[in-house]
């Protein structure tokens, strides 16, 4: 019983000493990114790399969730005559959830993954310590235009989830399943509030692309740098922010909609 | 023979006294003094795993250590804010074991990195200064081939002319020659002794190849446990009466470093019924 009591604040310890060293790390980036103003082009090539790069996977997915949405849509409203009010159906979805939230666990499948593994790479073949040795901080000269780079890049990404996903509900249900073409797109524009609905969801992916970001280079940054510590680092970024994005999900949900 | 405190003069461009360093409870260095002249070319010498690469990463600010002084060119690195402390640090090269080159870029943008980070030089002068270094480390013909295209020896060639790139004052060369073959080891031994004179520089090789790095050290410091065992020209080294400096110099496999690592007698293990020792056989 000592024993695991001992191991239990031994963890909780480490746990908090570890999100202290994030903390700390976080705001020595966040000071680096004024600096970027001068050099665009990092945050560009980073925004390429994360965003760009990530395009066919989101899109993809958009277009079958969107899909599936409006299928089970479907099937739900049309026994209570409502299908007329599935493009609401699938936009409102979309918009507040599962577009800013779908992207954010796919952006860390696929760029957050990549960011640990390449920092945590660099620091284990020393260039990271070549860097600072050249009087280069890596914090602001690898890190920042990361954090800034994906921080843009899943909003973008999400909005383009979000559109996909629309034009995939719109087929199914009005190509495939036959609701008027013109009800899908009316109720939808009467029903969707931009400045609620759009903005929020904006809003919640701009918060999930900087705790995505933020988890993925802390773990790169503060990895065990052998090739066991960066396989490590990386399944941790995954798991990590995808519970924080579902955490924070409910909490922002709840300020927003209530 | 001339040993640690004693040897420093005025001259000296890196004041190492007292240095105490641990990481968790295993100790690193106890007490250690060297001096590092201007202009020469300083080898720091020992058996694996006596912190010879920690003291080059405390030289370079890197580290902090938990007493003790280290001055770089008069200035005690380890009180320098940070800002002071990089300005340091580009009067400083550093040729890291592995080469440390970044991967995604080529030899040529390797070189150039420094240059473009910390100056407003036109692309131009740029290019003529990096095939410059290039070319004095023989590789101005591999500048655009990738560190993954390159041999070992190359790779570390290409991070020497990365590490000469902004003129600095001290080179600082972690393990140099290992696992190089004899053809890049001769290259990397003369290139070092060249370069140092050529370009005025200060070196500090770490390194456990005795002969090569005896074959280009003005002065060699010798470190076990902690400590600084010995320090002297290569000659003087080699007519030292410790046994241990003996030992290490002519890789002998016995000595007051032991060729067996302590443990019960061979006949204790294998007839007596201590059985603890080999319990997980």
């Amino acid at each position: 019983m000592i024993e695991w009591l001992r191991l239990f604040g031994e963890q909780t310890l480490a746990a908090i000493a570890r999100l202290g060293r994030g903390h700390m790390f976080l705001l020595r980036v966040l000071f680096g990114l004024p600096g970027l103003l001068r050099r665009p082009g990092l945050v560009i090539s980073q925004i390429y790399a994360t965003g760009v790069l990530s395009l066919l996977i989101i899109a993809v997915s958009g277009l079958f969730v969107g899909m599936v949405l409006g299928l089970q849509g479907y099937n739900t409203l049309v026994s209570f005559g409502a299908e007329q009010s599935l493009g609401v159906l699938v936009a409102l979805s979309l918009t507040r959830e599962l577009g800013p939230v779908v992207s954010a666990l796919l952006f860390s499948g696929r760029a957050g993954s990549a960011l640990t593994a390449e920092i945590g790479l660099m620091k284990a073949t020393e260039q990271l310590s070549g860097m600072e040795m050249m009087a280069v901080d890596p914090e602001r000269r690898v890190v920042a235009p990361r954090l800034l780079g994906g921080m843009i890049a899943l909003p973008l990404l999400a909005a383009i989830f979000t559109l996909v996903g629309v034009f995939g509900g719109y087929f199914v249900g009005t190509v495939l399943l036959g609701v008027d073409s013109g009800a899908f797109w009316s109720q939808m524009q009467t029903q969707v509030s931009f400045t609620e609905d759009v903005v929020n969801g904006v809003i919640k992916s701009l918060v999930f692309g900087f705790v995505v970001t933020w988890t993925a280079v802390f773990e790169g940054f503060d990895c065990t740098p052998t090739s066991e510590g960066v396989s490590r680092a990386t399944t941790r970024t995954v798991v990590h922010s995808s519970l924080a994005v579902l955490g924070l999900d409910f909490i922002l949900t709840a300020l927003m909609f209530d | 023979m001339a040993t640690g405190k004693g040897d420093r003069t005025n001259d000296c461009v890196v004041e190492i006294e007292n240095l105490h360093f641990s990481r968790g409870a295993r100790r690193i260095f106890a007490g250690v003094d060297i001096g590092i002249r201007r202009g020469e070319v300083a080898a720091i010498m020992g058996p694996s795993g006596t912190g010879k690469t920690t003291l080059l990463r405390l030289i370079g600010g890197q580290l902090r250590p938990d007493a003790g002084r280290i001055r770089v060119d008069g200035v005690d690195v380890h009180t320098l804010k940070r800002r002071a402390l990089y300005q340091l640090r580009k009067r400083m090269g550093m040729l890291f074991q592995s080469g440390a080159l970044f991967t995604h870029l080529s030899c040529f943008e390797n070189v150039a990195f420094p240059l473009r980070e910390h100056t407003r030089l036109s692309q131009a002068l740029i290019r003529h200064l990096v095939l410059i270094k290039l070319e004095a480390v023989g590789l101005r013909g591999a500048h655009a081939l990738y560190p993954d295209e390159l041999s070992g020896g190359m790779a570390r060639r290409v991070a020497l002319a990365r590490a000469l790139a902004l003129d600095p004052m001290i080179v600082m060369y972690d393990e140099p020659f290992s696992g190089q073959d004899p053809i890049s080891m001769g290259i990397l031994v003369r290139l070092i002794r060249l370069l140092n004179d050529a370009l005025g520089l200060t070196s500090i090789i770490v390194s456990h190849d005795v002969v090569e790095t005896a074959e280009i050290a003005d002065r060699v410091h010798v470190i076990s446990a902690g400590k600084v065992v010995e320090s002297g020209s290569p000659q003087a080294l080699r007519a030292s009466s410790s046994e241990w400096v003996q030992q290490f110099l002519n890789a002998l496999p016995d000595g007051p470093v032991p060729f067996h690592y302590p443990g019960p007698s061979l006949e204790e293990d294998l007839l007596g019924n201590s059985g603890a020792g080999v319990s997980g056989l």
